[in-house]
């Protein structure tokens, strides 16, 4: 039987020498039957949902819940189309989540920046007061949002959906702690070379910056597209509605249109599931690039 | 005109660090410039003080005759090269060196032509379309170089740039930039705490201790007349041997050695001789002599370097005033250095008698560490 440990006569056995493995040739490790479990459960609701999107509104009012429909209900998605200004709703959304990314993207790299490399009477303060608003929740300062929107004439309209949330605290923290990982003498060498403070900025330091700016976009997308809250407060009607407001329709007081309401919810993170794959590779390159120093 | 005068700066930074005190230097125009000194000894700050990148808190900085104290690095026509090359990441190497003509609205076609010269001067032409990423140290180095010269600026500040080099690499890149200046005749400021690159490279130097200014002149001037015990100390490879010793009717005792200096005030010193100003003692030398007990032999070829102990007490070159001049080994025995010809052969553990021609022999003040002849 050979075990890679030939006995040779001309030559002393290596007892040092590590017998031959058969390898494996199983395509699985065993973490997989620990992990495929847990995927299919977090997969559950969202197949459930996709299922539920297709069922007739009977079926998806039973319980227990019907997993295998009768017919595959597809023209669920254009009676859900139909019956609310859809289009109206991916339009506001598309409005509110690109606004904001783009307000974000500009003022809290400008503030960060500020905060970052520039020194000026009360910076320190005036950052730690920012970061103390992180830890206040939104519903506290609701009403006072409210009433500045609303003076500002902008209730029930996508502006006033937009202008409160131009700019976010996270956003500023997240960029300055990235800006001060950059190497200073780059902006140095910049500033010798000619540029001003904002030729530095714009030429160096935001190029510079691809992966965080590109990280606090899809973040900011992200919350945007999916807020209900804020929407639920300022948007009166229909036709001003982002989304997750839209859908939201679908409940009624004594009845919900479940199988309606999810051909919704599914036509909703279409995009969102888009943005995802698009940038998956700056998702994981942002988390790496966090702190660390290119 | 591009001269470049300190007048009176002190830089000050918050918690009280003096990090340049009251410094006076002018560097006229088409000088190569050396700041050398240890680590933390101003230099550094210094040239950034003429760059802009730090404010002076008191004091003035010329260029060309103006007063630029309150410029910014823009408005001060001056182009640096800093230690780690800060390139641009994401621009191509003809990128980073046309940023700084860009900058001031240069014409195209004349970005393109200065590119282009300083480019082949700097033997970088096949490098100009690549990142600074695929580029090795040495070319990093270069366009460094580049990207400050294409500028044409009234002066040159370069703060270590061939630390990160590896030996035989900055040995080369010393001679390039020797050859450089001598071609484009720039006032240039060279920041080091490597004294070989100081002695190599500069027309004069400036050395430079806890932000005051010890001494400047040319290499051999510093090296031969070092106006205190720290510079002394500091110029020169190996270091010069320091003993304390007691001057007494003209005639100084450092342990066992004697030796007659006239012009030395009575009382206690520091006496210094370099580790080539000592010989092996042949037998009728009539010169001052010591006996060396050899510790460590390094072969250097045509030289050898031979670590041992000798009679007598070890000073040391710390001008600072929390340590006393005189406090170094107390110890009856002292290290010391010497240089000696190579085909002697010497082993570790023999002992042979040194001499040393007084006229090689350097006095120091006890208590300020000036020289005294």
């Amino acid at each position: 039987m050979d075990n890679g440990l030939l006995i040779r006569p001309d030559r002393p056995l290596d007892l040092e020498a590590v017998p031959e493995r058969r390898p494996r040739h199983w395509p699985f490790s065993p973490w997989h039957f620990f992990l495929i479990p847990l995927a299919l459960m977090m997969l559950l609701p969202l197949i459930w949902s996709v299922i539920t999107s297709l069922e007739t509104s009977s079926e998806a009012q039973r319980f227990p819940p019907v997993l295998i429909p009768s017919a595959l209900h597809f023209s669920n998605y254009l009676d859900a189309w139909n019956s609310l200004p859809f289009g109206h709703f991916f339009l506001n959304s598309f409005l509110y989540s690109a606004a904001t990314v783009a307000g974000n993207l500009l003022f809290c790299s400008l503030a960060a920046y500020a905060f970052a490399r520039l020194r000026f009477i009360g910076s320190n303060l005036l950052f730690v007061l920012l970061l103390v608003t992180l830890m206040v929740p939104f519903q506290v300062v609701l009403i006072p949002t409210f009433l500045i929107v609303r003076n500002l004439g902008l209730v029930d309209s996508v502006g006033g959906l937009i202008v409160p949330n131009l700019c976010g605290v996270f956003g500023i923290f997240l960029l300055r702690q990235f800006f001060q990982s950059l190497p200073v003498e780059l902006e140095e060498a910049a500033r010798i070379d000619g540029a001003s403070r904002l030729g530095v900025f714009f030429k160096i330091v935001l190029p510079l910056s691809a992966p965080v700016l590109a990280t606090l976009a899809i973040i900011q997308f992200m919350w945007s597209w999916n807020d209900f809250l804020w929407p639920l407060i300022i948007i009166t009607t229909p036709q001003h509605a982002p989304l997750q407001l839209g859908l939201s329709m679908f409940q009624g007081t004594h009845v919900t249109n479940w199988n309606l309401l999810m051909a919704g919810t599914v036509m909703s993170q279409i995009p969102m599931l888009a943005v995802f794959l698009f940038a998956q590779r700056w998702f994981i390159q942002s988390i790496a690039y966090t702190g660390i120093k290119q | 005109m591009a001269d470049v005068s300190f007048r009176d700066v002190t830089k000050e930074f918050a918690g009280a660090t003096v990090a340049v005190d009251r410094l006076s230097l002018d560097i006229p125009d088409g000088e190569f410039m050396i700041l050398v000194g240890p680590s933390g000894c101003g230099k550094t700050t210094a040239l950034r003080l003429v760059a802009g990148l730090e404010t002076a808190t008191s004091g003035s900085i010329e260029i060309a005759g103006k007063n630029v104290t309150h410029l910014s690095p823009r408005d001060r026509d001056i182009a640096m090269v800093f230690q780690n090359y800060a390139l641009y990441p994401h621009m191509t190497v003809y990128r980073n060196l046309a940023f700084g003509l860009r900058q001031r609205k240069t014409a195209k076609a004349e970005v393109d032509r200065r590119v282009t010269e300083i480019s082949s001067m700097l033997g970088l032409d096949e490098l100009l379309g690549r990142r600074p990423a695929q580029l090795s140290g040495g070319q990093r180095q270069r366009v460094a170089m580049g990207r400050a010269l294409v500028r044409e600026p009234k002066a040159f500040l370069l703060d270590e740039p061939l630390s990160n080099l590896d030996a035989k690499l900055r040995v080369q890149m010393r001679a390039e930039l020797k050859r450089l200046h001598q071609q484009l005749d720039i006032t240039t400021i060279y920041v080091t705490h490597d004294q070989v690159e100081a002695m190599t490279l500069g027309d004069r130097l400036a050395v430079m201790s806890a932000g005051k200014l010890q001494q400047v002149g040319t290499p051999q001037d510093v090296y031969e007349h070092p106006t205190n015990v720290f510079v002394a100390h500091f110029i020169g490879s190996p270091p010069m041997n320091l003993l304390k010793a007691t001057v007494a009717g003209g005639q100084a005792q450092a342990g066992d050695l004697s030796v007659e200096l006239p012009q030395v005030p009575e009382g206690p010193c520091i006496v210094g001789i370099r580790p080539d100003s000592l010989s092996v003692r042949e037998a009728d030398d009539a010169r001052p002599a010591l006996d060396f007990d050899i510790e460590v032999v390094e072969p250097l070829g045509g030289e050898l370097l031979a670590h041992g102990f000798v009679n007598g007490h070890r000073a040391s070159p710390d001008t600072t005033a929390e340590t006393p001049l005189l406090a170094g080994d107390s110890e009856s025995r002292a290290e010391i250095t010497a240089k000696l010809d190579g085909r002697l052969r010497l082993k570790a553990g023999e002992r042979v008698r040194l001499a040393v021609h007084p006229g090689e022999v350097y006095a120091f003040d006890a208590a300020t560490g000036d020289a005294l002849r």
